[in-house]
C-alpha cells in the first residue's frame, strides 16, 4: 500500500515535467517559500481530484448505504475513457472538453448498467455483503478494462492552452494545476446546489435518513437510489477524467484512489460532502506538504493523520448521515 | 373504501396480529383504540405495507394491496402519519413539505399555502430544521406533509400523543374539517375522550385480536369493554 501511495504522488507529477518540479529540482529541494508553495499548489491539486472522487463515493455511501468498492475502477474507466477521446482528438481544445463531458458520462452509464441491473436487488443485503459485491464489480471492471485498453501505460498531454505556467504573485504555478483549482470548488458548489435547491436532492437527503418514510410520500425510492449511484460513478469518471493529463493512465491507478478515498470519507463524516473537502486537504496537502519535510515519510503523513483523527473523532470530523 | 380481512401480522418469529379485520366507509372516521402494545401500530404498517401480512387480504377501493410498495400505495391515495412523526431532520419545514408534494388528480389539492392556512405556525418557522421542532410543531408538519400527496384515505397515528390540550383541539378540529372536504380516516390514540369526540365508528385490539367493534355510542354504553381493554 505505501508503495502505491508513494507510485501515486511521484507518477502523477513526473509525467508532465512541465507541470511540476522536475526530479533533479526536488532532491535539492529546501524549506524556502518558492518551494513551499509549489507543493502547496500540487498538493491543492491533488486534493481537487480527491474531493471530486471521494464525493461521489461519500454521496453513494450517504444515500444508498453501499460502501462501493468498485469506485475506484469506475474512475479508472473515466481516465482511460478521456485518454481514449483526447488521442482520438489530437491535443486540442474540443478534444480536452469533449473528454471531460464525455468520460464522465460513460461512466455514469456503466454505474447506470450495474445498479439497475445488479445493485438495485441487493439493497436489503447486509454491508458486508455489500462490500464483496461491490469488491466484484471492482475485479470485473477492471478486467473490461484490460480488455479494452491492454495494459500498457497510456498518457496525454493537457490542451495547449492549458500546458504550461501561469506567474501569479511572482510564482509560477503551472496551467493545468491552476484549472484542477478552480475544477474542485466548482464540483463542490455543484453538489452543493444539487443537494439543497433541486427537488430530487432534497429527496436524496431524505432517503440518506429513512427510506421507508420517503417511499409513504409515494416517492419511488429505488428510482432515488438509481439516480444517486448515477451520480456518484458520474464524479468518480469526472475525477478520472480531469486527472489523466497528469499521470500515467495504467491498470491499478484505481487501488490507490480506493484506498485514499474509503480513508477520506471515513475521516470526514459518512455522507458528508464538505467533509469530504477536509479529508481530501488532510490527504492531498498531507503528502505534498510531507515530501518536503520528510521526503521519505511523505506517504505516511496522511494515514498518520486518519489514525489521530479516528482516535480523537471515531465517526468523523463532520457529521455522518449514517 | 379499506377492507382488512383477517390478516396476521409478524415481526421476524414473533407473531403480533392474529386474524384483524376491519373495515372503513368513504368518509367514515374510524378510530383503532387499545393499550400499549396492543397492535395498533402495527395494523397500520400493515395497511400502508411498511409490514407484510403474512396471511389475510386488504382491500383499498376494491384492489387487492397486500405485497405492494408504500409509495403504489401512497399514489393510490393513501397518506400516512406515523406515531414517531418521522420528520426529516436534515431538511427544513418547507423542504419535508415539498418533497410530499403530489398533484392532486383533479388539479385543485394541497400545497404549502393551504398547509399553512391549517396550520399557521408552520409557516413561521418555514426554513427550521425539521430536527429542531418541538413534539406540537412535528405532529403539525407530519399532518400536512401527508396531506401534500391530496390522499383520499389519511392514517393517523397517535396523532395528539403528548399534546396540550389546546393543541388537541386545534387538531381534532383540523381533522374534522379534512372530513368535511370528503378525506376518510382511520387513526388511533391514547386519548380516548379525544378519539371518541371524532369518530363515527371504533374498532378495540387487545394482544392482536379485534375484541369490540361498534358505533362510538356502543362503545361509550359498554362499560366491560372500556374496563377490560382501555382502563378507563
Ligand atoms: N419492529 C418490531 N420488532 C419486534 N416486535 C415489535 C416491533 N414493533 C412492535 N413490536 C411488538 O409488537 C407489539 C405491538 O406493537 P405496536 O407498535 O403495534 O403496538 P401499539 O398498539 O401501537 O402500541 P402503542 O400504543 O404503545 O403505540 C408489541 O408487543 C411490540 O413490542
Ligand atoms: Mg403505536
Amino acid at each position: 500500500m505505501g508503495r502505491n501511495g508513494e507510485c501515486g504522488v511521484f507518477l502523477a507529477f513526473s509525467a508532465h515535467p512541465s507541470l511540476l518540479i522536475r526530479e533533479s529540482q526536488r532532491m535539492e529541494l529546501t524549506l524556502n517559500l518558492d518551494a513551499l508553495s509549489s507543493q502547496l499548489v500540487i498538493g491543492l491539486s491533488r486534493t481537487m481530484i480527491l474531493f471530486i472522487v471521494s464525493a461521489g463515493l461519500s454521496f453513494v455511501l450517504g444515500v444508498l448505504r453501499v460502501p462501493n468498492v468498485a469506485h475506484g475502477s469506475l474512475y479508472m474507466i473515466g481516465a482511460f475513457t478521456a485518454y481514449t477521446i483526447m488521442a482520438a482528438l489530437g491535443n486540442n481544445l474540443a478534444g480536452f472538453w469533449l473528454a471531460l463531458l464525455l468520460a464522465p458520462l460513460v461512466v455514469a452509464l456503466v454505474g447506470l448498467i450495474v445498479e439497475r441491473g445488479l445493485l438495485s436487488h441487493l439493497y436489503q443485503r447486509e454491508h458486508l455483503m455489500l462490500i464483496l459485491f461491490t469488491f466484484a464489480i471492482g475485479l470485473i471492471l477492471n478486467d473490461l478494462v484490460k480488455f479494452a485498453w491492454g495494459a500498457e501505460y497510456r498518457s496525454v498531454m493537457p490542451p495547449e492552452i492549458l500546458e504550461g505556467s501561469l506567474t501569479l504573485f511572482g510564482l509560477a504555478i503551472p496551467r493545468y494545476n491552476l484549472f484542477l483549482l478552480v475544477s474542485g470548488p466548482i464540483v463542490a458548489v455543484g453538489l452543493w446546489l444539487f443537494a439543497t435547491k433541486t427537488k430530487i436532492g432534497k429527496i436524496s437527503r431524505a432517503a440518506a435518513v429513512d427510506r421507508d418514510m420517503v417511499g409513504v410520500l409515494g416517492i419511488n425510492v429505488s428510482w432515488v437510489f438509481a439516480a444517486s449511484f448515477v451520480i456518484g460513478c458520474y464524479l468518480a469518471g469526472l475525477g478520472g477524467a480531469l486527472v489523466a493529463p497528469t499521470l500515467s493512465i495504467t491498470l491499478g491507478m484505481d487501488h490507490t484512489v480506493i484506498i485514499e478515498t474509503f480513508l477520506i470519507v471515513t475521516i470526514g463524516g459518512l455522507g458528508n460532502i464538505w467533509g469530504a473537502m477536509i479529508g481530501s486537504l488532510i490527504f492531498g496537502v498531507g503528502q505534498s506538504m510531507g515530501l518536503l519535510i520528510l521526503p521519505q515519510y511523505a506517504v505516511v503523513f496522511p494515514y498518520a493523520a486518519v489514525v489521530i483523527v479516528l482516535l480523537l473523532r471515531p465517526t468523523g470530523l463532520l457529521k455522518s448521515v449514517w | 373504501m379499506l377492507e382488512v380481512d383477517g390478516i396476521h401480522t409478524y415481526y421476524g418469529l414473533s407473531h403480533i396480529l392474529f386474524g384483524v379485520s376491519l373495515r372503513v366507509e368513504k368518509g367514515q372516521i374510524v378510530c383503532l383504540l387499545g393499550r400499549n402494545g396492543a397492535g395498533k401500530t402495527t395494523t397500520m404498517k400493515s395497511i400502508i405495507g411498511l409490514v407484510r401480512p403474512k396471511q389475510g387480504t386488504i382491500r383499498f377501493k376494491g384492489d387487492e394491496v397486500v405485497g405492494k410498495a408504500p409509495y403504489t400505495l401512497a399514489r393510490k391515495g393513501i397518506g400516512y402519519v406515523p406515531d414517531e412523526r418521522k420528520i426529516f431532520a436534515d431538511l427544513t419545514v418547507g423542504e419535508n413539505l415539498e418533497i410530499a408534494e403530489r398533484k392532486a388528480r383533479n388539479g385543485v389539492g394541497w400545497d404549502r399555502a393551504r398547509v399553512y392556512e391549517v396550520f399557521p405556525v408552520l409557516k413561521t418557522i418555514e426554513s427550521r430544521r425539521g430536527g429542531y421542532l418541538s413534539g406540537g410543531e412535528q405532529r403539525m408538519l407530519a399532518i400536512g406533509r401527508a396531506l401534500m400527496g391530496n390522499p383520499e384515505f389519511l392514517i393517523l397515528d397517535e396523532p395528539m400523543e403528548g399534546l396540550a390540550p389546546l393543541m388537541v383541539r386545534l387538531i381534532e378540529e383540523q381533522i374534522l374539517r379534512l372530513r368535511e372536504t370528503g378525506l376518510t380516516v382511520l387513526m388511533t390514540e391514547q386519548n380516548v375522550a379525544s378519539a371518541l369526540r371524532l369518530s363515527d365508528h371504533s374498532y378495540v385490539i387487545d394482544d392482536g385480536h379485534i375484541r369490540f367493534q361498534g358505533t362510538v355510542e356502543e362503545l361509550k354504553a359498554n362499560d366491560e369493554v372500556r374496563r377490560k381493554y382501555l382502563l378507563v
